[in-house]
């Protein structure tokens, strides 16, 4: 990347978006950072195209065989691959549908039309292609992705945080929502979001997707103690990490 | 003059999601002209299915980063009106500032960033940032205003946290609104001016076209209405959100994964223009005045003014969220926790206005509080039936001007609807065959 301006471009898979809006958050260093690089491809907000792209961003996750094709041309004309949000990088909500069996969801939107309409399950970025680096979150946080993107341009080594959500709260000294009465994730999920729901009176949804090391079972005792049968935690567990948490679901890769 | 004519932009810029235009005209007849719909489907009726009811608007927010806030407050809305949750007059000025810093968020990005580089002749902002920097400056300031209203009320601005069923669980402190209002007086005001008159500069590049069509939106006689009230047809009247489903009539067709929809016409109009349109005598004065210097008088049948429309609305949201705000100072904050007791398990419908027009959820709770049934209907999807009639009307008044032009034109009325395509395909996927 030495002497020129690097070469990023942002392609957007299915999700909803507000990755992409999370990013144009920062005024102040937006324009600052723009002065850095040079934008190459970002479909939602200018025309043109490239062929190269130092570092390409991508948002949202894998869910049709035309996403599969699209992500397998970039990843070939790209230096560094980014995963921004939780779709990109573990297949976020979108992966709930893999929960049902995949006739029963097309059976549930489109009734008698089912068999019209083949879909995949909705699959993280990694599980097709090679990812450089993460940033979690639904959204995406966006402190996490400024740091990443600034160090990349530095040429240094991200860094990423792999304890519990309930560090960072604990930090700032919240009252613990489990504690309250209500349901939370906190204990399982991966930090980086300075604890924000609970901060603000809501339970951790896992948005980041669990720690490294997450003990499934424990998570589960856990909140069974907190009144949560196994078949409600599980599922709440589920709602931003289907894939991560029900490993036995079979990609079609 | 040639009178054969074949476009296809494939996947068109500055749009949230995904869409294809194509026109095709063979010896001066028009075969086709529309907006084809490849957005990749994500099934979320399927997946409300069996979720708790504190779980369902965390999902739906999901459903567009851009309009996270209305589908959340919608979700809220007919969460309550299902479980029979009551809420406070204090969670509704909230929610209706949520909602007003959200219209004013999503039309400033599109008005400002999305469209606006049209009237400049440029391909996106970013060639602006050099040449007309303290406009761009001021913009961005304004979104980012419009995001300081949604973080100070629901800790985030995209995916909201703290507006959950029956109220909130953490509540603005009466600091926070002073500290806001200041900023929206002593910032959002010149900056929006200076924006206004950005605007004002490349009026005359709008395409000077019409077709008028019927024009929906919500309608309230007590304020223009964004957060609730009544569905509202320009060419019928008025209809209790119950009776949804008997105006927007979606229906399928070949070129779009998303449905379409038509009421007393073949198609329909929703978004800033519509709700103008409707609702035009309960604009504020200020925002009246700015639609006045923009050259917008109601009712408008130009499809490419919405742009217009979207920034008077800016203006208006800012207006009376400063009255909002005074409001709640002078009867102070009032702790409360929010209501999640259900009297009842059933059905629910609720409508809101979201910056690109009318939207409805309706779910159906079973007696443990977790959804049976869910069914979301997108201002886009209403639309789309509009965006291709005005095509096929626009086509063959322009065709003289060129593929070119004429191709611009299209993109930029695709555009001026500011279709949020990624939330309006959930339904279908079709594959297209070239
Ligand atoms: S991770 Fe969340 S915010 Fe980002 S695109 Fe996916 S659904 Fe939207
Ligand atoms: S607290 Fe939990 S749900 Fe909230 S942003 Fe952090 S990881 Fe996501």
């Amino acid at each position: 990347m030495s002497g020129q301006k690097p070469k990023v471009a942002f392609f957007d898979f299915t999700g909803c978006e507000g990755c992409q809006l999370n990013k144009l958050n920062f005024e102040n260093e937006l324009l600052d950072l723009l002065e850095l690089v040079d934008i190459v491809e970002f479909r939602e907000a200018m025309d043109g195209k490239a062929d190269y792209y130092d570092i390409a961003f991508i948002e949202g996750g894998i869910s049709t065989p035309q996403c599969i094709e699209r992500i397998h041309d970039i990843r070939r004309r790209c230096g560094v691959m980014v995963a921004l949000g939780q779709c990109a990088v573990s297949g976020g909500i979108n992966a709930m549908k893999n929960l049902h069996p995949s006739e029963w969801v097309q059976e549930a939107v489109y009734g008698e039309d089912k068999y019209l309409f083949p879909s995949i399950p909705a699959q993280p970025v990694s599980a097709i292609v090679n990812v450089d680096y993460e940033v979690r979150g639904c959204p995406m946080s966006a402190p996490e992705y400024l740091h990443v993107f600034k160090s990349l341009i530095l040429g240094r080594k991200p860094e990423i945080k792999d304890y519990a959500v309930c560090v960072e709260c604990k930090l700032k000294e919240n009252e613990c929502v489990l504690d309250k009465g209500m349901f939370c994730l906190g204990p399982i999920t991966r930090a980086g979001c300075e604890a924000i729901c609970p901060s603000n009176g809501q339970y951790c949804t896992g948005c980041r997707g669990p720690v490294s090391n997450i003990n499934r079972d424990g998570a589960v005792d856990m909140l069974k103690k907190h009144g949560y049968s196994t078949e409600e935690a599980l599922k709440r567990m589920k709602m931003f990490n289907t894939n991560e948490i029900d490993k036995e679901i079979k990609w079609g890769r | 003059m040639s009178t054969d004519l074949n476009i296809n932009v494939h996947h068109v810029t500055r749009v949230e999601g995904h869409g294809n235009i194509v026109v095709d005209m063979k010896k001066g007849n028009l075969n086709k002209a529309q907006l084809e719909i490849v957005e990749p489907p994500r099934f979320f009726e399927a997946m409300l299915k069996g979720r708790n009811f504190h779980e369902v608007a965390i999902i739906t927010s999901r459903i567009c980063g851009i309009c996270s806030l209305g589908h959340q407050m919608t979700s809220l809305k007919a969460t309550e009106a299902a479980l029979g949750l009551e809420v406070s007059e204090q969670t509704e000025i909230l929610r209706k500032i949520l909602i007003h810093g959200s219209t004013f968020q999503s039309n400033i990005l599109h008005a400002l960033f999305l469209a606006t580089p049209d009237f400049f002749k440029v391909g996106s902002v970013f060639p602006l940032v050099k040449t007309n920097k303290a406009v761009v400056e001021a913009a961005l300031r304004l979104k980012r205003l419009a995001n300081d209203i949604g973080d100070v009320i629901s800790g985030r601005a995209v995916h909201p946290i703290s507006c959950v069923p029956g109220g909130f669980t953490k509540l603005p402190s009466e600091d926070d609104l002073r500290t806001l209002r200041d900023k929206i007086v002593t910032q959002g005001l010149p900056d929006a001016e200076l924006a206004i008159d950005a605007l004002a500069s490349v009026a005359h590049e709008i395409p000077p076209f019409e077709r008028e069509t019927e024009y929906i939106s919500v309608y309230s006689d007590k304020e223009y209405a964004l957060y609730d009230g009544d569905i509202c047809s320009s060419d019928t009247g008025l209809y209790p959100v119950e009776k949804y489903l008997e105006v927007t009539n979606e229906f399928v067709v070949d070129h779009s994964s998303s449905k379409h929809a038509r009421f007393n016409r073949d198609s329909y109009m929703v978004g800033a223009l519509a709700r103008f349109n409707n609702s035009y005598a309960l604009l504020k004065p200020k925002a009246k005045d700015v639609a006045a210097k923009l050259g917008l008088e109601a009712p408008n049948y130009n499809p490419y003014m919405n742009t217009v429309a979207q920034v008077v609305e800016v203006v208006h949201c800012v207006e009376d969220t400063l009255e909002m705000i005074d409001y709640l100072l002078d009867t102070g904050i009032k702790q409360e926790k929010p209501n999640q007791e259900p009297t009842r398990y059933g059905r629910g419908i609720a409508t809101t206005e979201v910056p690109r027009g009318i939207l409805f959820h309706d779910y159906t709770y079973n007696r443990q509080g977790m959804i049976d049934k869910a069914n979301c209907i997108i201002p886009t999807g209403q639309n789309l039936a509009n965006i291709d009639d005005d095509m096929k009307k626009l086509v063959p008044e322009i065709i003289a001007e060129g593929k070119d032009a004429i191709t611009r034109k299209l993109e930029m009325l695709v555009r001026a609807y500011d279709p949020c395509i990624s939330c309006s395909v959930h339904m279908l996927d079709v594959e297209f065959i070239e």
